[in-house]
């Protein structure tokens, strides 16, 4: 998504704030109805089947909130919904520590090496997820590349697959490129003179870098930091495919309860605290993210 | 920075990229085994598996599915996105911004959620296993991704320049295909092509909406994984990559050769 193709066509300022009065004609006033076809698909397979779920969550085997006292009373569910929360936790965190310092590279490099770096981001964050967790099957399988190695080596194999660090290390690199996107777009934007005026002032490198720079990259962080959690949180398939019964995370359980068992009460339950946990999160973090909006459109 | 950390911080850019690409990398070597298996190492070479994928109809019916639906797909979602675009930008500000944080709120529903809610419905509409019901879901998720690859676009387009057209006489429609089209254009394909990508990828509500019927192809390479060891996924997940990386790396030199002029 980085890989803008419009850099040929700054063609002159943006139109905006800053419009003569003589140019509102040229903007229609119906110019929001343009959007009425997307609003009407949306309405038609997302807030209709949203609401369906949520209805069912209510009404569905009887009228009434029993679906989620029963969700919240089960000790399986509440160790599910807490091992989903840590295991989105654990995959933020590591793909954070992997992503800033790449992300910062990208941004410091010559053009050639550059290029190099963005596509070993791109290729992985366009290529389907489902040939990634493959991989990851492959590679963390009991006859898997890592423990073949381990044998070649004389150690002893290790459990990867069907446990939860296993989970977490396929989930962590399928999500990375979701961290380092936005990280880089916010750090592509900083004006480094900042540093070396902070430096001429005698500021330590390492000093200026945290004071300076590290403030300014944090709508990045922020942003990158929220779209991993979240998907993290409602990471479907390769949990599937990595966990075991132990490892089981919160979609999982609600594709059982639908598919299975056939409780769409249930698993509606589920669905709708899955849905309010990652919009209360993006409520959140919503005033984090529009700093960046504002501190870009400064510089500009 | 001190050289001695811009040593380690290349060291540890090189094992990111290496978490990045290589795990990926394995499926190739698994795409030539001789064996009916996944395990590792793969034994003896054959080519076996990617004429399996070109020959077998579960492999190739469920490829053109997926090509079908994406091609539909990629065509709806960029016409109605890019209209969106046009909503979003050239509205007021406030409607403009709250109609887009609406329009990319399927980016962020998690995906089981959405799927069952779309199978419920589907049930009822006799949706499931249809090539309407793939290409209206798919859409959906597709039409965020061209409205923000058309909206940045719009936000560099200077507007003066159809002021000038309309200056000159020019009505609105022509306006809008001999001047902002052409200028948009790479904003309009690069979204055509994520919405391709959106729905030729899609899995999660694909595997709830898919019928004996009609499966597209990664609906085919999950159950293909959950239900035995067949290579055959090494050898299609080796063509995706390839195809992805060149789709890619094609992008990329486009764009800088149009940054250079």
């Amino acid at each position: 998504m980085t890989a803008t193709p419009d850099e040929g066509l700054r063609t002159g300022p943006a139109a905006g704030s800053g419009q003569p009065v003589f140019l509102s004609r040229f903007r229609p006033r119906g110019a929001v109805w343009l959007a009425a076809p997307a609003v009407l698909v949306l309405l038609v397979v997302l807030a209709y089947p949203l609401g369906i779920v949520v209805w069912r969550s209510f009404t569905d085997p009887a009228p009434g909130i029993e679906n989620y006292v029963w969700f919240f009373q089960s000790a399986v569910n509440r160790t599910v919904l807490q091992r989903t929360f840590i295991v989105a936790g654990w995959v933020t965190l590591v793909s954070l520590v992997c992503a800033y310092p790449y992300a910062y590279a990208m941004t410091i490099v010559g053009k050639n090496m550059r290029l190099a770096l963005i596509l070993c981001v791109l290729v992985p964050f366009w290529l389907s997820g489902v040939v990634r967790t493959l991989a990851w099957v492959i590679l963390l399988q009991d006859s898997g590349v890592i423990n073949s190695i381990l044998r070649g080596l004389g150690l002893s194999p290790v459990k990867l697959i069907r446990t939860l660090p296993g989970v977490i290390i396929g989930m962590t690199q399928v999500l990375l490129p979701f961290m380092i996107l936005p990280i880089y777009s916010v750090m592509k934007g900083i004006d480094t003179r900042l540093l070396q005026a902070a430096r001429s002032l005698g500021a330590k490198p390492w000093k200026a870098f945290l004071q300076i720079y590290m403030p300014l990259s944090l709508p990045g962080v922020y942003a990158g930091a929220i779209i991993v959690f979240i998907l993290s949180l409602g990471f479907y398939i390769t949990p599937a495919l990595l966990g075991g019964p132990r490892s089981i995370l919160l979609s999982s359980l609600v594709q059982n309860q639908v598919l299975s068992l056939l409780n769409w009460g249930r698993g509606g339950a589920m669905g709708v605290v899955l849905l309010i946990a990652t919009f209360v999160l993006l409520a959140l973090a919503a005033p984090l993210m529009r700093q960046k909006h504002t501190s870009s459109r400064r510089e500009a | 920075m001190p050289s001695f950390s811009r040593i380690l911080l290349g060291l540890f850019c090189l094992l990111v990229a290496i978490l990045l690409l290589a795990p990926t990398l394995v499926v190739i070597p698994m795409s030539f085994n001789g064996n009916k298996s996944l395990a590792f190492p793969p034994v003896g070479f054959s080519w076996q598996w990617y004429e399996n994928f070109f020959s077998n109809p579960d492999w190739t019916t469920s490829f053109t599915n997926s090509l079908i639906v994406a091609l539909i797909v990629a065509v709806v979602a960029t016409v109605i996105g890019t209209l969106a675009a046009f909503g979003v930008t050239r509205a007021a500000a406030r409607t403009g911004g709250l109609l887009r944080a609406l329009l990319i709120t399927p980016m962020v529903v998690p995906g089981v959620v959405l799927a069952i809610g779309i199978y419920a419905v589907y049930l009822d509409a006799h949706l499931v296993g249809t090539v309407t019901g793939f290409v209206l879901a798919h859409t959906m998720l597709a039409i965020p991704f061209v409205l923000i690859a058309v909206q940045a676009s719009l936000e560099v387009f200077d507007r003066r320049l159809e002021t000038a057209a309309s200056s000159l006489g020019a009505g609105r429609l022509t306006v809008f295909r001999t001047v902002t089209l052409p200028l948009i254009l790479p904003g309009v394909l690069s979204g055509a092509l994520f919405a391709f990508i959106t729905s030729f990828d899609e899995i999660i509500v694909a595997l709830f909406i898919t019928s004996p019927y009609l499966k597209t192809l990664p609906v085919q390479i999950y159950s293909s994984i959950t239900r035995d060891a067949d290579p055959t996924v090494a050898a299609v997940g080796t063509l995706l990559f390839i195809a992805t990386s060149l789709i890619i790396i094609a992008g990329l030199l486009l764009g800088m050769r149009r940054g250079r002029t």
